[in-house]
């Protein structure tokens, strides 16, 4: 009996053993089992709020430099990276008949200026004669008066003196004329030769040769650039910022630049233009950033990432940013109450780039929230809290 | 009453428990295979869950963006937007391929999101949301990444900022979620050799390059190289919305594709995943009837190295009862320990396996049913052969 006694024990204790390891696997594995969550407080302290963009290195002035008629070019002076000065030739275009253009308007002005003193002369010569008839007629009508020659002499001379005036009038005219003929000739050859002129590229400031765009022999149209150049200390990053984060960027707040050649650094900057035009299509605010002292060997349209502080508060209650949830389009967080959770809504002001949010109401300081879990949350949802939820490989 | 089960057990008790443990892993392979289906089918589930979208909109024709390839223009979600019941929009990119981690590759999905719109992984086992709009990435735990390891996908490297787990592709590779616009760019921009002999290529075009017009080329280049689509537009309703009628208005005057969460069930379970899902499950009937036929003959060769004690009782007059019963609690008893081995040894090993294996108490209690019937039946065969045995035997016949 004893024995029979001792089987039934065994027995029924097996039983149970079996049931609670079916039960085990049953609540803590399965479907069945418990989500794991981890736990943060609300905490207080400061917060500092970014944005984040990347951009390129662009000049802020760039200076495209070529002819304004089409034409051929006939020499490239510079190459690129070469320093330039104010005015400094750089380019020359071919002026195929434009020195010959010059030339010829340079006699045109040398006839001109014959044929004014050849009017002037004529112009003399014309006064000459006024002055002789008027003297005649003035002594026929005296000698008339008096008896001494016919009615008819008279008006004979004073005809003659007349028609003196009107030919040294004529001449004047002629003069004048002239005179004209020669400043348009002189005008011709001025402009001419500003022509002439344009066919040398020069530098408009100064700069480095950013791009040696055609060679010699090419012929470009009017408007096409011929060199690039650029002003080095215009230098600045053209930062593209997502319109949703772009809120709060104001010329002056300061900025960090990293550059794709050298991530490992990061250049202080500070928020110099926000453009008034931002792009509808990407739906980013461009943002331009310029460099407290520039980086040796920056090369324009390389990536950079670009980091600007846009706000900082001072002591604000915040929680992780995993922590936040929406439910029903209402920002909230879940807590945990006798080993299930409830949703909580909050009101949530700015989010850090480093993951923190700040809880503007709804919660208090030392509250606790749900980060992390391994699923879906529900309202009700039974939870477990562990520390963690995937441990971290050494 | 004597229990000749419990005593005949405990006479050669070590070849019952090994004969129960060898039945037990057969049992376990096929609840795993059960899992496997079932995990099979959850894999397509959560894909839908995960983004919480209500409706997914697509390219006009197309099964996309999980079953056929879709392209959708990324500023179709304002016109989305606008139309009555959608509160939410979100653009989404799908890309499989590969990635570099520690000398090997892993295969992912690549899905490029909008933070805060449709489409965000909705938990996190470990880290943080994406907060910059570039170069920032989610990884599911089955990639083996770490947090804040630098992975890098084509031209850039990304820092992995959170974990999260369940975001597979209905294939089963696990998720890595990044920003869209980084997302758009590696769908779309080649790598370095490839872009400089597209340019070469179109600088060789004289439609694109002509001596007259400075610029063209640059600008033909320039269109080539930026990307201005999406795979899906998931879409968020508002709480009163009627889902069909809104899929309806999309489908009728934005001339794209809308999916309610049912069609996409039925797109993913019946079209996308119905092949290996069948495949599988008709392995899983092969091997269930494999295992039951195993334990028929296990429990009747059992039954037949007894025939001689079988003899012996028949002799001293015991009942064809108390026989019958024997065979059939030994074998009951088999079962048992069959199944809890089975279910216990599934348990364990489901969290090793590369793909999800989901193993529903439905199906527990099925097979522990199915376990016990079939040793039930088994035994008949063998009660069958015990009561014919001659009590001669017994006395060296």
């Amino acid at each position: 009996m004893n024995v029979k006694l001792g089987r039934k024990a065994t027995l029924i204790t097996a039983g149970i053993g079996v049931a609670v390891l079916l039960g085990w696997l049953a609540t803590s594995q399965g479907p069945l089992a418990p989500a794991k969550v981890t736990l943060a407080k609300v905490e207080q302290g400061p917060l500092i709020a970014s944005t984040f963009g990347i951009g390129t290195v662009e000049a802020r002035r760039s200076y495209a430099i070529g002819p304004t008629v089409a034409s051929r070019v006939l020499r490239v002076l510079v190459d690129q990276g070469d320093v330039v000065k104010t005015g400094q030739l750089l380019a020359e275009l071919d002026p195929v008949d434009l020195g010959d253009r010059v030339v010829s308007g340079q006699l045109a002005a040398e006839r001109t200026a014959s044929i004014v003193r050849a009017a002037e002369a004529q112009l003399a010569e014309a006064q000459s004669r006024t002055q002789l008839a008027v003297a005649s007629a003035r002594r026929s009508t005296e000698l008339r008066a008096q008896g001494f020659v016919s009615q008819e002499a008279a008006d004979a001379k004073g005809h003659e003196a007349n028609a003196a005036k009107a030919a040294a009038d004529a001449a004047a005219a002629q003069l004048a004329a002239a005179r004209r003929d020669h400043d348009r000739a002189l005008s011709d050859v001025a402009g001419v030769r500003k022509l002439r002129a344009q066919a040398r590229l020069t530098s408009l400031v100064d700069g480095v040769v950013s791009a040696r765009l055609v060679e010699p022999g090419t012929t470009i149209v009017a408007g096409q650039a011929v060199l690039q150049v650029i002003d080095p200390a215009t230098l600045w990053i053209k930062a593209r910022i997502d319109q949703g984060q772009a809120g709060g960027v104001h010329v002056g707040q300061p900025a960090e630049i990293v550059l794709r050649s050298d991530a490992k650094r990061a250049y202080r900057g500070e928020v110099q233009r926000v453009d008034w035009v931002s792009d509808a299509v990407t739906e980013e605010r461009i943002v331009n950033v310029g460099f407290a002292a520039r980086p040796e060997g920056i090369s324009v349209g390389e990536l950079v990432e670009v980091t600007i502080r846009t706000a900082e508060l001072a002591n604000v209650g915040s929680v992780p940013a995993a922590a936040l949830k929406r439910l029903d389009r209402q920002d909230g967080v879940w807590q945990f109450v006798d080993g299930r959770v409830a949703f909580r809504p909050v009101k949530v002001g700015i989010t850090t780039l480093d993951g923190r949010s700040q809880i503007v109401d709804g919660l208090n300081v030392g509250d606790e929230v749900v980060v992390h879990s391994e699923q879906v949350l529900k309202p009700d949802t039974r939870v477990k809290v562990v520390p963690a939820i995937v441990r971290a490989n050494p | 009453m004597i229990n000749l089960a419990g005593r005949d057990i405990l006479y050669a008790w070590g070849k019952f428990i090994f004969t129960g443990l060898g039945l037990g892993l057969l049992v376990g392979l096929t609840l795993s295979m059960a899992g496997i289906y079932r995990g099979l089918v959850d894999d397509g589930m959560v894909l839908l869950q995960n983004g919480g979208a209500d409706l997914w909109v697509v390219q006009r024709d197309t099964l996309g963006p999980y079953a056929e390839p879709s392209n959708v223009r990324d500023d179709a979600y304002r016109a989305l937007l606008g139309v009555r019941g959608v509160a939410e929009a979100g653009n989404v990119t799908y890309l499989t391929m590969q990635i570099q981690h520690e000398s090997s590759d892993v295969r992912v999905m690549l899905v490029g999101f909008e933070p805060g719109h449709p489409g965000e992984p909705g938990y996190l086992v470990a880290g943080r949301p994406i907060t910059r709009s570039h170069y920032e990435a989610i990884a599911d735990v089955k990639t083996g990444f770490q947090l804040d390891e630098r992975i890098r996908i084509r031209r850039h490297e990304y820092t992995v900022v959170g974990l999260t787990r369940r975001m597979v592709s209905s294939g089963g590779d696990p998720m890595v979620f990044v920003p869209l616009q980084d997302a758009q760019e590696v769908q779309f921009l080649k790598d370095d050799d490839a872009l400089v002999n597209e340019r070469a290529r179109t600088a060789a075009n004289p439609a694109f390059n002509r001596p007259g017009v400075p610029g063209l080329l640059e600008a033909v280049q320039a269109s080539q190289a930026s990307s201005r689509t999406v795979n899906v537009v998931m879409l968020r309703l508002v709480s009163n919305a009627d889902e069909v009628v809104v899929a309806r208005e999309i489908r009728r005057w934005k001339h794209l594709e809308a999916y309610t969460r049912a069609d996409m069930n039925e797109i993913l379970v019946a079209k996308l995943i119905a092949t290996s899902a069948k495949q599988i499950f008709m392995f899983l009937v092969i091997l269930a009837v494999v295992s039951a036929a195993i334990v028929a003959f296990i429990i009747y060769t059992m039954t037949l190295n007894k025939v001689r004690e079988i003899a012996v009782l028949k002799l001293i007059g015991a009942r064809n009862r108390t026989i019958a019963g024997m065979i059939l609690q030994q074998a009951l008893g088999l079962g048992a320990i069959a199944f809890v081995v089975g279910k216990t040894v599934a348990t364990l090993w489901a969290p090793i396996f590369p793909k999800y294996v989901l193993l529903l108490p439905g199906d527990a209690v099925l097979g522990a049913v199915l376990v016990l019937v079939i040793c039930a039946f088994a035994s008949i065969v063998a009660i069958r052969a015990a009561l014919r045995v001659d009590p001669a035997t017994a006395i060296g016949g």
